[in-house]
């Protein structure tokens, strides 16, 4: 369950949590590591098709992702799946057409199908609904290196079932270890070998959950890759005209400040 | 411009000399560009051209942004979406105008605290002073506005409480609350208002910006000794001070670079980082968050708002003498923007007669528990309301006052203040790195 930490230990002695940090009131969130953590972590396309996967084959029986269009799912920097994959892929979707005033399947431009259960919430955002602001002191300042902690929250609530439930109301809810107040009202949607994979990749329930919460993440933030190249040319950029812009001001003051001699 | 006497524009060539006779605007842009600056300005005089820089990438990442964004409840948080997915670059625009909100409001903290510790405030600056704090009340007003159009959960319910702060002024404060609305709760009359408003008042802002600037051209800058440029001559006035530009312009220049770099960091690698994961719920007006907070900026006059209870026997007293027409939440209100005025009315509450505070010894203790207040309040503001953090925050709240109506004036009268050096020549020779050739600038730590 716990895995080698990334980032360096100085980091890691600075920017406070270690193993775990609280989510919401009482929720245990466990600090999964993800590919895409830092500045310089990127997504991984085999992780995020897997995940595609489960949320295909498990999720999206109740959810919806209505803010994201299909097509985007052969987008660089995302799962990156060839065009035709993307087109067989929409067709398992039926979504309603105005023009026709009927049902048809989905292609590409179509976005996911919203949520079938009036109570699943979307799950486009979540990865970032759901974000934890984390150390040192509830700073929040670590999440430049562990990102934001929406991820892990969404693994540690797959994850964190613990197997007893009870009848409120008519509605059976289930205990949750993550899941701010404990007991949850969706039943544990995974268990291990729910999803195979065709590559035979690990498919216990911390496999699936990990792999779920990266597609989710790329579901919420589909830019990532291309914002953090963009941060990383700006910072290079902006650090050399600060150097030129040093040398310049030292230059230009140098008369001024030089040996007493004045500039009029 | 400047009452500092020094070159005007000549127009040469023939067709500068036509021009001017027409149309004086090169003269305009030259004296703008080439008013005497006190040499001895140190880091903390940056902030001016950092929020210029920031109006000026909100309003053009803003003109921007409206291209793509539909203000209606039913599409504004999707039509925010399709910004962050399918429009070119959109994610980069709309997160540079976000955390750009962040940046000025920095800025402009760091620029009314340095106005505050060097007394800039003070005669014959208070109208640079004043029309100051209105370009900072209008930008509250435009952040608060812009934070709500995105449609999220803190965006509805944010608006909800700020509002509702009008609500609680008594006789009229229910009818003015449904005006601002324009309808009994936050709906679709609100957010169309609130997208008309936050695109007309950085435009308002900056017609004030340049009168902000018209009036310290007018009076010349402060400087960190609070001495006064000698004005007798132009050689005189040239012994203090250094055209603006080059001097400060690549100077300015080059502390700003450095503050984008650092603001690119942000933008790239945590540009979620100031937001509240809330508002990428979308608004819904059937389900309360857990803890509504505002924006950090706020913060500290949030704290204030909420620090008198009706257990503090002010408000006790208050409400006792007005016969309760003044309950715990209207004085509440009244506190947070009397903590705003008591900031306007510095410039008559300071008694003494140093402007900086380089040379009020007692001063100089009393302004940086000032600080510290404002952080703590800042982080009280986001802490739930319960205890220890109520008695925190009324203690805080009372020290801001307490600064501002009580010690500022006192100080005045019993503080001894050093002596100033003659003149702004004087401190620049003696602050100037020696034989170096002046790798440094920087200033004394206690600044």
């Amino acid at each position: 369950m716990m895995k080698k930490f990334a980032i360096p230990a100085i980091v890691a002695m600075t920017l406070g949590t270690t193993g775990a940090f609280a989510a919401g009131v009482e929720g245990y969130v466990e600090d999964y590591d993800f590919s895409f953590e830092g500045p310089f972590g990127s997504f991984d396309q085999n992780q995020l098709q897997r995940g595609l996967q489960v949320y295909t084959e498990v999720c999206s029986a109740c959810h919806g992702l209505k803010f994201v269009p299909i097509r985007t799912l052969s987008d660089e920097g995302g799962p990156d799946m060839p065009e035709d994959q993307v087109r067989a892929y929409a067709e398992r979707y039926e979504v309603y057409d105005e023009e026709i005033e009927d049902f048809r399947p989905a292609t590409p431009v179509d976005h996911f199908p919203e949520s079938s259960l009036s109570n699943a919430p979307d799950l486009s955002l979540m990865a970032k609904a759901r974000a934890g602001f984390h150390g040192p002191y509830g700073l929040g300042i670590n999440q430049f290196f562990k990102g934001m902690g929406g991820p892990e929250y969404i693994a540690s609530l797959l994850t964190g079932y613990t197997g007893k439930d009870k009848e409120e109301a008519g509605a059976v809810l289930y205990e949750n270890t993550a899941y701010p107040g404990g007991w949850i009202a969706m039943a544990p949607p995974l268990y291990d070998g729910a999803v195979d994979f065709i590559d035979g990749h690990e498919n216990d329930v911390e496999a699936l959950s990990k792999d779920v919460a990266a597609f989710l993440t790329w579901t919420a933030e589909p830019k990532m890759m291309a914002r953090k190249q963009a941060g990383f040319v700006g910072v290079v950029f902006l650090t050399l005209l600060s150097v030129l812009l040093y040398l310049t001001n030292k230059r230009i003051w140098a008369p001024v400040k030089g040996k007493g001699k004045k500039t009029s | 411009m400047s009452g500092i006497p020094h070159d005007h524009y000549e127009p040469t060539s023939k067709g500068e000399k036509w021009l001017y006779k027409r149309l004086p605007i090169a003269g305009l842009l030259y004296d703008t560009l080439m008013i005497p600056t006190p040499k001895n300005l140190n880091w903390m005089w940056i902030w001016g051209i950092v929020l210029t820089f920031c109006l000026a990438l909100q309003i053009i990442t803003g003109i921007v942004l409206v291209m793509h964004y539909t203000p209606d409840v039913d599409l504004a948080f999707g039509s925010v979406e399709h910004i962050m997915r399918n429009v070119n670059g959109g994610f980069m625009l709309r997160y540079m105008h976000a955390n750009g909100a962040s940046l000025f409001f920095i800025a402009v903290y760091a620029h009314i605290f340095r106005g505050l510790y060097y007394g800039s405030y003070k005669a014959p600056r208070e109208v640079t002073w004043i029309i100051g704090m209105l370009i900072y009340l209008l930008m509250m007003g435009t952040a608060f506005m812009g934070y709500v159009l995105p449609w999220g959960q803190m965006s509805f319910w944010g608006a909800t409480v700020i509002t509702g702060l009008f609500g609680a002024i008594p006789f009229i404060g229910e009818g003015l609350q449904t005006w601002l609305l324009g309808g009994p709760a936050v709906g679709n009359a609100t957010l169309t208002r609130f997208f008309s408003l936050h695109y007309l008042m950085p435009f308002i802002i900056a017609g004030l910006v340049m009168v902000h600037i018209w009036a310290f051209h007018t009076t010349g800058n402060n400087n960190p000794t609070g001495v006064e440029v000698r004005r007798g001559s132009k050689e005189e006035a040239e012994k203090d001070t250094l055209p603006f530009w080059p001097y400060f312009v690549i100077k300015d220049l080059f502390a700003l670079a450095v503050i984008l770099a650092i603001f690119f960091a942000i933008v790239g690698f945590m540009p979620n980082y100031l937001g509240h994961p809330d508002n990428y719920i979308e608004a819904n007006p059937l389900a309360t968050p857990a803890h509504i907070v505002p924006e950090w900026y706020f913060l500290p006059f949030y704290a204030i708002l909420r620090a008198f209870t009706s257990e503090v026997w002010v408000v006790q007293i208050a409400s006792f003498v007005t016969g309760g027409i003044i309950d715990a939440k209207f004085f509440g209100v009244l506190a947070m923007f009397g903590a705003i005025a008591v900031l306007a009315l510095a410039p008559w509450l300071d008694t003494s007669s140093v402007r900086s505070g380089r040379y009020r010894p007692m001063f100089k203790w009393w302004f940086a528990l000032l600080v510290v207040d404002f952080f703590a309040l800042m982080w009280l503001g986001a802490m739930p309301a319960e205890e220890p953090y109520a008695t925190f925050s009324l203690i805080a709240s009372a020290y801001w006052f307490g600064y501002f109506l009580v010690i500022l004036p006192l100080l005045g009268v019993i503080e001894k203040p050093l002596p100033q050096p003659e003149t702004i020549e004087a401190d620049f020779e003696a602050h100037k790195a020696p034989k170096t050739g002046g790798t440094k600038t920087l200033v004394n730590p206690a600044e």
